[in-house]
């Protein structure tokens, strides 16, 4: 069986507080059910590999995003081919933002995403900050978000999950990141898949079912993170 | 004049004595709020002036050191219970001030937070600032490391004579252009400064800046089971650092910089050092019924590979590792998905425990090592990993600040011993 391919986009630039083990819980996962996995790191210039299953991106700070801007711009025809292709995809934060239209900054600068998401971030004075549990399709998700960016959902993408309002996507309409096809964005960092299991192994199914293998992942025992997922939703923010 | 202030910082000092309680911050909060002018005044009459000492990790150490080689020819004042807000500063120095308001001190040494660093000069304009890492942590409280980093370079610019500059930090070393006192710079040898990565080597990116080699005021020159080895000026020592690891020979380095700025002779500076003890937490270790148990304070995913790191060489029998969430660890456990913890997976057993017990747990499994027991209760917890430990062997214990002091009094209750 060829290995199931997943490129960490942009390792070295996106990796705001453990973004990076969003790409851990997805390989042991599969290790652990002997299923063989690859992860390709893409950074600024490489070129993504073919055959690509899985693509993770995380958050960066402010000038991070400005030194990869011009190089996931060139990068747009190639992500919006993958997406149509059904190409699994899970963007935190500000991989999340560019994915979408566009990122209007509170300083008033245009940043253009790829419109791979039907979103649209605008900057505000605030930051969200704080313990977040929210729920979704695929069970509690559970992270902590620290964003400024206020994202609003177009007509093509639904929401990954409920919260209650005041946090979240813009703090105010009562969502939690958004779904699109087999793309996935999130403000939960933590990293998200790690207290919630669920929507990792969705992940893994919705991969290894779009390239022909068997969507059946056998159980694991999760017990510790459904008591980390428990514990993290009781902490006030 | 300074009596008033003094007299009712005193007084609630006093007053959280028969509560029971100890600390200077609170005292400090009470004469900060009724009595705005007095940090300035105070510290303006002191002979020596005053040192700031900031960055990400380090700051209670090498504050501990800086003060220690001033000793050598000075009387100092410094904030070394840990509490590094502008409170802390304040409540530090009306505890060692008389009743009537005298302060006899001629030198003030500080650690401030890298927030407090800059509220603290907007009121006093310190003669010297030592400037030690820009890492990521606390990004919950910070946003981000780039801000961290403005935050110290405002810090550096209020400095009057001389900041300290670590020449192997590049956010650090920037702040050179910033500023209108000397820089004074201190570094490693090229052949340690693998040891040392910076935020963007620990997260894979960067090859290492080319940096300028000479001139540095202070230099690591080796670090090694023989000792500490440091240069100042055309003076070199190797001498015995009671505060392990590497990270702490750095902060030597840094503390011999900042000194060098002062009329003491490079053997006055080597002499503070050798008499420096660890601080609370940062690598004490007592003895419990024939079992030598060392305290290793954790707060970020560098400081944290650091004391793993450090603690490899002393070859541990057992691991504790306690994580809580509360304001002063950092709301946000991510971090701990940003330290490495696949080289514990050669059979040390690991147990944890405090809030984030099981999210630590959850890290750890990831990584290939199942800790046997989480647990939320922090004593339980150390006993059960105390009695695992057999007499002779090494149980290392990793915590978070704010389980940090629990442990320590239980630890202390506990010990035949204890050893700076």
């Amino acid at each position: 069986m060829r290995p199931l391919r997943i490129v960490h986009l942009y390792p070295h630039e996106m990796n705001i507080y453990g973004d990076t083990g969003n790409v851990v819980v997805l390989r042991r996962r599969l290790e652990w059910r002997d299923l063989p996995v690859e992860i390709v790191p893409v950074g600024v210039g490489d070129d993504l590999p073919g055959d690509v299953d899985l693509i993770l991106g995380g958050g960066g700070q402010d000038a991070a995003q400005g030194e990869i801007g011009e190089d996931f711009q060139r990068r747009g025809p190639e992500l919006r081919a993958a997406a149509a292709d059904g190409v699994v995809m899970l963007a935190i934060c500000g991989a999340y933002q560019l994915l979408g239209h566009e990122f209007n900054t509170s300083a008033g600068t245009r940043i253009p995403g790829v419109g791979v998401l039907d979103v649209v971030t605008n900057g505000s004075g605030t930051r969200l900050i704080g313990n977040h549990a929210v729920d979704s399709e695929w069970g509690r998700l559970v992270g902590y978000e620290n964003h400024s960016g206020l994202t609003t959902l177009g007509g093509e993408a639904t929401p990954l999950a409920r919260t209650v309002p005041g946090r979240g996507n813009d703090g105010k309409d009562g969502t939690e990141g958004c779904v699109q096809g087999n793309v996935f964005g999130t403000y939960l960092h933590g990293p998200v898949l790690a207290k919630s299991p669920r929507f990792a192994d969705e992940l893994l199914r919705r991969a290894l079912t779009r390239r022909g293998d068997s969507g059946d992942l056998a159980p694991l025992d999760d017990a510790l993170a459904l008591q980390a997922a428990e514990v993290a939703a009781k902490r006030p923010r | 004049m300074a009596m008033l202030p003094v007299v009712t910082g005193k007084l609630a000092l006093a007053g959280l004595r028969l509560l029971g309680r100890s600390g200077n911050a609170l005292p400090g909060l009470v004469v900060e709020r009724l009595f705005p002018r007095y940090l300035a005044r105070t510290l303006a009459a002191l002979p020596h002036g005053v040192v700031v000492v900031s960055g990400t990790n380090g700051k209670t150490t090498t504050t501990k050191m800086v003060a220690e080689i001033l000793r050598q020819r000075f009387r100092v004042l410094t904030n070394d219970t840990g509490s590094n807000f502008v409170r802390g500063t304040i409540g530090a120095a009306v505890s060692s001030s008389t009743w009537t308001g005298r302060l006899d001190a001629d030198v003030a040494v500080f650690e401030l937070d890298e927030a407090h660093a800059v509220r603290f000069v907007e009121r006093y304009r310190p003669e010297r600032v030592l400037l030690l890492n820009v890492m990521r942590d606390q990004l919950d409280r910070f946003g981000e490391i780039d801000h961290t980093a403005r935050l110290l370079q405002r810090v550096a610019s209020a400095a009057t004579v001389a900041v300290g500059l670590n020449r192997d930090d590049a956010r650090i070393a920037a702040i050179a252009s910033a500023i209108d006192a000397q820089p004074v710079w201190y570094q490693v040898a090229e052949e340690l400064r693998h040891l040392f990565p910076t935020d963007e080597e620990l997260y894979g990116g960067g090859s290492r800046a080319a940096r300028a080699s000479d001139g540095a005021a202070a230099e690591l020159v080796a670090w090694d089971a023989e000792g500490t080895t440091i240069r100042i000026g055309e003076t070199q020592q190797t001498f015995p650092l009671r505060a392990s690891g590497a990270h702490n020979a750095q902060n030597a380095t840094a503390a011999a910089a900042i000194a060098s700025t002062f009329d003491l002779s490079p053997d006055d500076i080597f002499q503070g050092l050798r008499a420096v003890e660890p601080a609370f937490g940062r690598g004490q270790s007592f003895e419990i019924d024939g079992r030598d148990v060392s305290l290793h304070l954790v707060k970020n995913p560098a400081g944290f590979r650091q004391s793993l790191a450090a603690a490899r060489v002393e070859d541990p029998a057992r691991i504790c590792i306690v994580i809580n969430d509360d304001d002063a660890d950092g709301r946000d456990v991510s971090w701990l998905w940003d330290v490495d913890f696949t080289g514990l997976a050669d059979g040390v057993p690991v147990s944890t425990a405090g809030v984030r017990a099981a999210d630590m747990a959850v890290r750890l499994r990831y990584d290939g090592v199942e800790a046997a027991a989480v647990d939320a209760a922090l004593a339980p917890a150390v006993d059960r990993a105390l009695t695992a430990t057999r007499p002779g062997e090494r149980l290392l214990i990793f915590s978070t600040y704010t389980a940090m002091w629990g442990l320590h009094r239980h630890l202390v209750a506990r010990a035949k011993e204890v050893r700076a």
